[in-house]
């Protein structure tokens, strides 16, 4: 009887001095070591409900309940103090830790597209919007698909709009992409309609502030039954509002070329000034941004297709020149120095 | 063509101010590039006539002159050294402002006193390669119609407004005030008025005169010539010399300024000869003979080869046809008796020849883009004529014309429905015929849809029935064609799978840390030396350019190396590091007789650090940066099946650090490495630099795709970390593969993490760990299994490569 009361009391005490300890805890590592203090598999708590067994069988079931009532109080004790110490913990980590976001971050490599790539993407990219596919041809080129294709034949006083480099005398470095046009039409006939465009490098014998010996065009050809003028207007004036915004003019003006008929020559209002006159459009308030025209029927009768049934229209643009006007370059030559502050500008 | 405003004006009334007739004839394909307002930027400046000179007392480079000013005579100290008594100067008045706002006062010079100035070309703002070469040293001399007092500003004839106009290459005959006239005429609805030619004539018959031959009748399809004897010789008068500046041509003499005045007025080409030089009376129009020299009127002496078409006497050629005149032949202030010559000459010959010899001039220019064969003997009227009034010749009797085959007008079959077929517009045959019939075109109805157009002859550009739709787009104005987009949808890929292909070379590129160059196709021939290429390497055989603009750029490339060195050292001297860049592009490979082929290649380089920061170390972008950069670019197109194999084949690259990658089959599609020192300080390159070369084309049939969905593992996998020490000489990709090839299927991974030197391993050794990762889809693997499978992997590195585990 007095071994049970001894065992109660101690029980009792036990109780006591463990929730006092627990009051004085301040971190999750005093937490930790009460718990495995009275709680733990050699904790006192445990030892008395192990010893449980030494104890006459009339004691234990009070010494048991006192002992699982006590285990019980201690253990959710244990667990409200624990949330109370992460809560504090924490709060006291947020309130610690503290990062200049100012200091920079971790320069993973990056890469740049060429300004002249880019300007090319959305023009192919604003073609295939309007139902074009993309042809290619080769750079070096024949006479015959270079100019007499394009009724051009030799000696022509339209070739010397464009000096050219040759290889021998009937293969150079294609002048233009027209050539694509025809080779387009020769690979299709006589199947319609032909709706394309022919991204690529060009080559002229020229070399200065304003003119490169290599640049790139875009070609454009439509050929089908019934293509009118009023489509190539249509169509470039579609082009031009999404490559320069829908507030730019666009004008048709009569030109020549020797393998469109009628030709014009395409303006938009300057995108520098707005149309008010500037450096840039000299005064005019325009500028010249393509060459265009309806097929002429000698180049679509020497390509295969008669031209009583069929008619296009083919068109040509500057690549420099746009992403000249469009990110406000003055130099021509920046584009092929590729110095690398000017790259990763774009 | 640069019209004076005053000059059209005599053909064509037109009311309009020069601005709007400007935007008219730009919309109706004459873009007008410049107004040029001459407007004087002199006010004060009067004619004078020099009436005597004397020296000054107190200066030997100083002269007094008096000058005769209309109402008074002034007292002027100069000391130009081209003054003579009678001479007729610009003389700037006490108060004049000469451009830049000087302004002129009374002055005393050495003690004599000067009441105005007299002034050269310069200080009245003139262009000076306007003037005569004596007058650019010195004064300016004035026409001999300047009359003492007159505003010196209209004696230039600078109250004038200029259109200059960019003539395209087919019209031809918008090469003349009087096509412009014509024109304008069509624009605006107005008559033009045809110059009057009124002269007389005297006998003998220009045909006692001079005899003409034409030898070569394709070429020269017609020769005019007129004879004017006694002129005299002298400068023409204010008007004509104020015309021709204003068109950018210089005043030379009364006959000179005749021949250039009619070409510019009418188009047609004239020279003039001076008769009595010609031997034998004759004009032949022959080839040139083999060697044949001819001094031309620029004072050089030039050997004719022998298809130039010359004109000669009969001795020798006196001009080469179309392009220039020759010395011998001149007129010159000696001359008397003059053989005007107005004649048509094939384009293509002149166009030839002007070329050959490099001499372009305003008459070459125009006959190469065609002359109006039949304005011959109107030309040559008109420069007769106006020798006449103004050198005071008298005429012989008719011309010589020698026409053989005379051009039939082009008529052409029409059909005027075709207007709106290629149009798009719904214009009336009624309003089709009105703006026909504005271009002096004559039209006849074959049947209710057919017409006959005749065209006139200085519309040689006119041949075909698309020509006349045009003609009417143009008048009918581009800007009233109603707009449409083309009917029908085009189905099909946009983009092919090469296009695709090129594509995704540059986004994985770019995803990899490079930035996109362009370089030129054409390449120095010199850089394989710089690249230490034997003298047979492929590389070598090249598409050669035949007229380069320098030997740097004079062959295509056959590696886009190149380009990149040349861009890496570029930047490196303008101290722009570290480089990291790639271009994807054509080389050009020679193919016989033929076409190159240009297949596609992808190349990078990568020179110097990435820069340390605060938190993280600098990282040297070395061989393995590169081959990381590779391997990223062939990860992103899917393609895992490349090998990397040592390689000494490259001799610009760093022998024990360059690689061969080959595809599948081992056949290489591209190299990478280290460049070689020599090659980096060839290039002037500071610090050491990696390229790699991929074939793109190759590469296309080696991409797996992407190749299906896999199901994600349900089981986890077990990990194994395994070192494995073998001689320094093994590449550790053998290793792996006998890792790979012993571990059988359930090896998921196997990637090498640590590579160890030292005491360790012991000398001439080195340790390479790899963590395995084995994997079972069916279940989780045990412990035990993956011991079997590790000790086989042991079993087969011991036996194969000689190799141990290395104990932790």
């Amino acid at each position: 009887m007095k071994k049970e009361l001894e065992t109660l009391e101690a029980l009792k005490s036990l109780k006591e001095r463990a929730l006092a300890e627990l009051s004085q805890v301040r971190d999750l590592a005093g937490w930790e070591g009460l718990r495995v203090k009275y709680l733990g598999k050699k904790g006192e708590l445990t030892q008395v409900l192990r010893s449980m067994g030494k104890l006459p069988p009339e004691e234990r079931p009070r010494v048991g309940q006192l002992a699982n009532e006590i285990r019980e109080e201690l253990e959710e004790a244990l667990r409200r103090t624990r949330e109370v110490l992460v809560q504090e913990e924490k709060e006291r980590r947020l309130k610690e830790e503290k990062l200049d976001v100012t200091l920079p971050g971790l320069p993973l490599p990056r890469g740049y597209y060429h300004p002249i790539h880019l300007v090319l993407e959305e023009i192919k990219n604003i073609f295939i919007g309007l139902g074009f596919a993309i042809a290619e041809g080769p750079e070096v080129e024949t006479d015959y698909y270079n100019f007499t294709a394009l009724n051009l034949p030799p000696d022509h006083p339209a070739r010397d709009m464009q000096d050219s480099f040759y290889i021998t005398s009937n293969i150079l470095l294609r002048t233009h992409t027209s050539p694509v046009q025809v080779r387009v039409m020769e690979a299709m006939r006589p199947r319609l309609p032909i709706r394309i465009i022919a991204p690529g490098k060009v080559y002229r014998r020229d070399d200065d502030a304003t003119h490169s010996p290599m640049f790139h065009q875009v070609e454009g050809l439509v050929v089908d039954k019934r293509v009118t003028f009023g489509d190539l207007k249509g169509t470039l004036m579609a082009f031009l509002r999404q490559m320069f915004g829908h507030d730019v003019d666009v004008r048709f003006r009569p030109s020549y070329f020797p393998f469109t008929e009628p030709s014009a020559e395409v303006d938009i209002s300057c995108v520098i000034c707005r149309g008010k006159g500037c450096r840039v459009c000299k005064q005019s308030g325009w500028l010249e941004i393509l060459g265009s025209g309806l097929v002429h029927p000698k180049v679509l009768e020497m390509a295969g297709y008669n031209p009583e049934e069929v008619s296009g229209f083919a068109f040509g643009l500057g690549v420099e020149r746009v992403a000249m006007l469009k990110y406000g370059i003055d130099d021509l030559r920046l584009f092929f120095e590729n110095d690398l502050r000017f790259l990763k500008q774009f | 063509m640069r019209v004076p405003y005053s000059w059209l004006k005599e053909y064509v009334e037109i009311e309009l101010p020069p601005e709007e007739l400007a935007q008219k004839l730009t919309m109706a394909g004459l873009p007008v590039e410049n107004i040029i307002n001459l407007s004087p930027g002199f006010s004060g400046v009067v004619a004078g006539i020099i009436t005597a000179i004397e020296d000054h007392p107190h200066a030997d480079h100083l002269k007094i002159c008096q000058v005769d000013v209309g109402e008074k005579c002034l007292q002027v100290v100069s000391g130009a050294p081209n003054m003579r008594v009678g001479q007729r100067v610009a003389v700037a008045l006490e108060g004049a402002r000469l451009p830049g706002g000087r302004e002129i006062r009374r002055a005393i010079f050495r003690g004599v006193e000067s009441l105005g100035m007299l002034c050269s070309a310069q200080e009245l703002g003139l262009d000076a390669s306007l003037v005569s070469p004596e007058d650019r040293e010195g004064i300016l001399t004035l026409p001999p119609d300047a009359s003492p007092g007159q505003d010196v500003a209209r004696v230039l004839g600078l109250d004038e407004v200029v259109l200059e106009l960019e003539v395209t290459t087919n019209r031809a005959d918008c090469l003349s005030i009087l096509g412009v006239a014509r024109e304008v005429s069509a624009l605006t609805g107005v008559r033009v008025k045809e110059p009057r030619i009124e002269f007389s004539e005297v006998d003998p018959p220009a045909g006692d005169l001079v005899s003409v031959n034409i030898d070569a009748p394709q070429m020269c399809g017609r020769y005019v010539a007129r004879i004017v004897r006694n002129v005299s010789i002298g400068p023409s008068p204010s008007w004509m010399q104020a015309r021709l500046r204003a068109c950018g041509m210089r005043p030379i003499n009364n006959i000179v300024d005749i021949t250039n005045y009619v070409m510019l007025e009418l188009g047609q080409p004239l020279h003039a000869f001076d008769y009595d030089l010609l031997k034998g009376k004759k004009i032949i129009v022959r080839r040139a003979r083999k060697g044949e020299k001819i001094i031309t009127l620029d004072g050089q002496e030039r050997v004719l080869e022998d298809n130039l078409l010359v004109i000669a006497d009969e001795e020798r050629a006196v001009a080469i046809a179309g392009v220039m005149g020759g010395l011998e032949t001149e007129v010159t202030g000696q001359t008397a008796n003059i053989l005007i010559e107005s004649a048509h000459f094939d384009g293509v010959s002149i166009r030839r020849a002007s070329r050959r010899l490099g001499l372009r001039s305003e008459a070459s220019l125009r006959f190469e883009r065609g002359v109006d064969i039949e304005g011959a003997p109107r030309a040559a009227d008109r420069a007769a004529e106006l020798m006449q009034k103004l050198a005071g010749g008298s005429i012989a009797r008719g011309q010589v014309d020698c026409y053989a085959t005379r051009k039939k007008p082009v008529t052409i079959r029409f059909r005027p429905e075709k207007v709106n077929y290629f149009l798009g517009t719904e214009l009336s045959q009624e309003e089709i015929k009105e703006i026909l019939q504005r271009l002096q075109l004559k039209i006849k109805t074959e049947g209710p849809d057919t017409w006959q157009v005749e065209v006139p002859s200085h519309r040689g550009d006119l041949t075909q029935e698309i020509d006349l739709v045009e003609e009417v787009a143009r008048l009918h104005g581009y800007d009233h064609i109603p707009v449409s987009i083309p009917a029908g949808v085009v189905a099909g890929e946009k983009k092919s799978r090469r296009q695709e292909w090129e594509e995704a070379a540059r986004e994985a590129a770019i995803s990899c840390g490079l930035t996109q160059v362009i370089t030129y196709s054409f390449i120095s021939p010199k850089i394989w030396d710089l690249l230490q290429l034997p003298p047979e390497h492929k590389w070598r055989k090249t598409v050669v350019l035949q007229n380069p603009l320098r030997e740097e750029q004079s062959v295509l490339r056959t590696t886009l190396l190149p380009g990149l060195l040349e861009v890496a050292a570029r930047n490196a001297s303008r101290q722009v590091m570290p480089v990291a860049i790639f271009e994807i592009g054509r080389v050009f490979l020679p193919q016989g007789d033929g076409l190159p082929q240009e297949p596609l290649r992808l190349a990078g380089l990568v020179m110097g650090s990435r820069n340390k920061g605060w938190n993280w170390p600098a990282l040297e972008m070395d061989f393995y940066y590169l081959k990381g950069v590779v391997e990223g670019i062939l990860e992103r197109v899917r393609i895992s099946k490349v090998q990397w194999e040592p390689t000494a084949a490259y001799p610009f690259l760093h022998p024990g650090r360059s690689a061969e990658i080959l595809g599948i089959n081992m056949e290489p599609v591209g190299f990478a490495g280290e460049l070689h020192p020599d090659v980096l300080s060839a290039f002037e390159l500071p610090t050491r630099a990696y390229v790699f070369e991929l074939d793109w084309e190759i590469l296309m049939n080696l991409t797996d795709g992407i190749p299906g969905y896999q199901p994600l593992p349900k089981f986890p996998a077990v990990d194994r970390d395994l070192a494995v020490v073998v001689p320094e000489e093994v590449l550790a990709e053998s290793v792996r593969e006998v890792i790979i090839d012993a571990a059988g299927p359930f090896l998921k991974e196997c990637r090498l993490f640590d590579l160890y030197r030292g005491q360790q391993v012991g000398e001439g050794k080195k340790s390479l760990a790899f963590t395995l990762s084995f994997q079972r889809e069916d279940r989780t693997l045990t412990d035990a299994e993956v011991n079997s499978i590790i000790h086989h992997i042991e079993k087969e590195l011991g036996r194969r490569l000689g190799a141990a585990l290395r104990q932790e």
